[in-house]
């Protein structure tokens, strides 16, 4: 049985089902904050807590958690907040992810900011080296705002870490966050008058980055036209969309016992932001990017104008077994029990699915 | 003192009580004080720029106020969710 975490513009879901696509649809175990934007919502895998991330449209963004029922009392976390007297004020929270450390989680939300937790997400800090970037003037925000929409931790090691927010590149920090870099050598933004390579100070719209966990030196990344990959921790990076219907698109994810192996879900362009053709594929590489493949066997296959965002796309196993989730604008969540050669529908006519993630 | 009124869950945050008699000379100084004792509403009506957010509408004896607003003893300080969504 799976669990699917889904995030709505009307509220969080709660679905659960079997991965092989020949039994029912995923049932809907569970609804709360119904009505309000849900953005981002997960399981911590570690202990099994749930988090919501609701925008109220009247009260600002707010995190809560439970390790209850979800259908009764949620808590509010505590310091999820700028510091008090500024001229910003949180707007939204965009992604969670586990550290490495115990206890430790991130969060990365608009605008451009960082926060960490060391107590299972119950409390909450600013991370000060980054927010304090004495760049942070000249960041700009993409079409969503200012947004920090990538975490991805090394796999034992808590001091690493990669962040990226849109538009403002990518981010490293090798003590713990306590000081951060750039990576953002060889991205290319077609958007900006100035050439490749110019990177310290241009404005890069990454959408969605990934680390390979089995080898960490490897990450992906979706770019605001272009799929790249970096072989050296994301300190350079290579363009590898070649291939693809578009290199336009949001989500990505990766096979985590096979570095060569990633999935995108290409858009026609940032100007027509739904599948190509009216066809839903997610492609996939088995060759770090060399080549791609669609894959779209149960998939909508004709007049599905769909648009999957940054955080509606997800994966749950390994391998053969790899499990991998997508949800839609138009409230469809579609699912592979088999590393993506056959897909089910796993929900429909849920509200527009804003973030999608599995337990 | 002046009378700040909340409903919904900004009531549920404070206890369950709609009307509270706070310190203050201006819509913002009753607020704040009003988020400072309770804390589990702390940010939900003034942002961190010290704000009343975007979609939370203020009146003072049922005229529309802001953060600047004068207010002494006797004033009625509303705090009600604007017409918004989608």
């Amino acid at each position: 049985m799976t669990e699917l975490v889904v995030g709505t513009k009307k509220g969080l879901f709660l679905l659960e089902g079997e991965p092989d696509g020949q039994s029912d649809p995923f049932e809907i175990t569970a609804r709360a904050f119904a009505g309000q934007p849900v953005d981002f919502a997960m399981r911590d895998p570690r202990n099994g807590r749930l988090f919501a991330a609701a925008t109220s449209p009247f009260y600002g963004p707010k995190l809560f958690f439970t390790d209850d029922d979800p259908s009764s009392e949620w808590e509010q976390a505590q310091g999820v907040e700028l510091p008090e007297g500024g001229d910003q004020a949180l707007e939204r929270i965009w992604v969670m992810a586990p550290g490495e450390a115990p206890g430790t989680i991130y969060m990365g939300a608009d605008p451009g900011v960082l926060f960490e937790s060391h107590d299972g997400g119950a409390n909450w800090e600013i991370n000060a080296g980054l927010w304090n970037q004495p760049s942070r003037p000249d960041w700009q925000p993409g079409g969503g705002g200012l947004c920090l929409h990538s975490i991805s931790t090394w796999p034992g090691d808590p001091d690493r870490l990669a962040v990226a927010v849109s538009a403002a590149g990518i981010w490293l920090t090798e003590d713990g966050g306590r000081s951060w870099r750039r990576g953002n050598r060889g991205l290319g933004a077609r958007y900006l008058p100035e050439a490749p390579g110019e990177t310290e100070t241009t404005a890069l719209c990454v959408h969605h980055v990934e680390r390979a966990p089995s080898q960490p030196e490897r990450l992906f990344m979706q770019f605001h036209g272009g799929v790249y990959r970096s072989d050296d921790g994301a300190e350079s990076w290579a363009e590898i969309g070649s291939g693809l219907p578009s290199d336009f698109g949001f989500p990505l994810k990766v096979d985590p016992a096979d570095p060569d192996s990633a999935y995108v879900i290409p858009l026609v362009a940032d100007m027509d932001r739904v599948m190509p053709e009216g066809r839903v594929r997610v492609y996939e590489t088995r060759d770090a990017g060399s080549t791609w493949a669609p894959r779209g066997d149960g998939l909508p296959a004709e007049h599905a104008y769909l648009t999957v965002l940054r955080q509606a796309f997800t994966s749950t196993g390994a391998g053969e077994r790899l499990q991998l989730y997508f949800g839609a604008t138009s409230g469809d969540v579609f699912g592979s029990g088999d590393a993506g050669a056959s897909w089910s529908t796993a929900a429909t006519r849920l509200p527009p699915v804003f973030s999608v993630t599995a337990a | 003192m002046p009378v700040v009124c909340v409903r919904g869950p900004l009531r549920a945050l404070a206890g369950g009580r709609g009307e509270h008699e706070l310190q203050g000379a201006t819509v913002v100084e009753v607020l704040r004080v009003f988020e400072l004792e309770h804390t589990d509403a702390s940010g939900w009506i003034l942002d961190e720029r010290g704000l009343i957010r975007r979609h939370i509408n203020v009146f003072v004896n049922g005229e529309r106020g802001d953060e600047s607003t004068a207010v002494s003893a006797d004033d009625r300080v509303e705090v009600i969710p604007a017409i918004t969504g989608g």
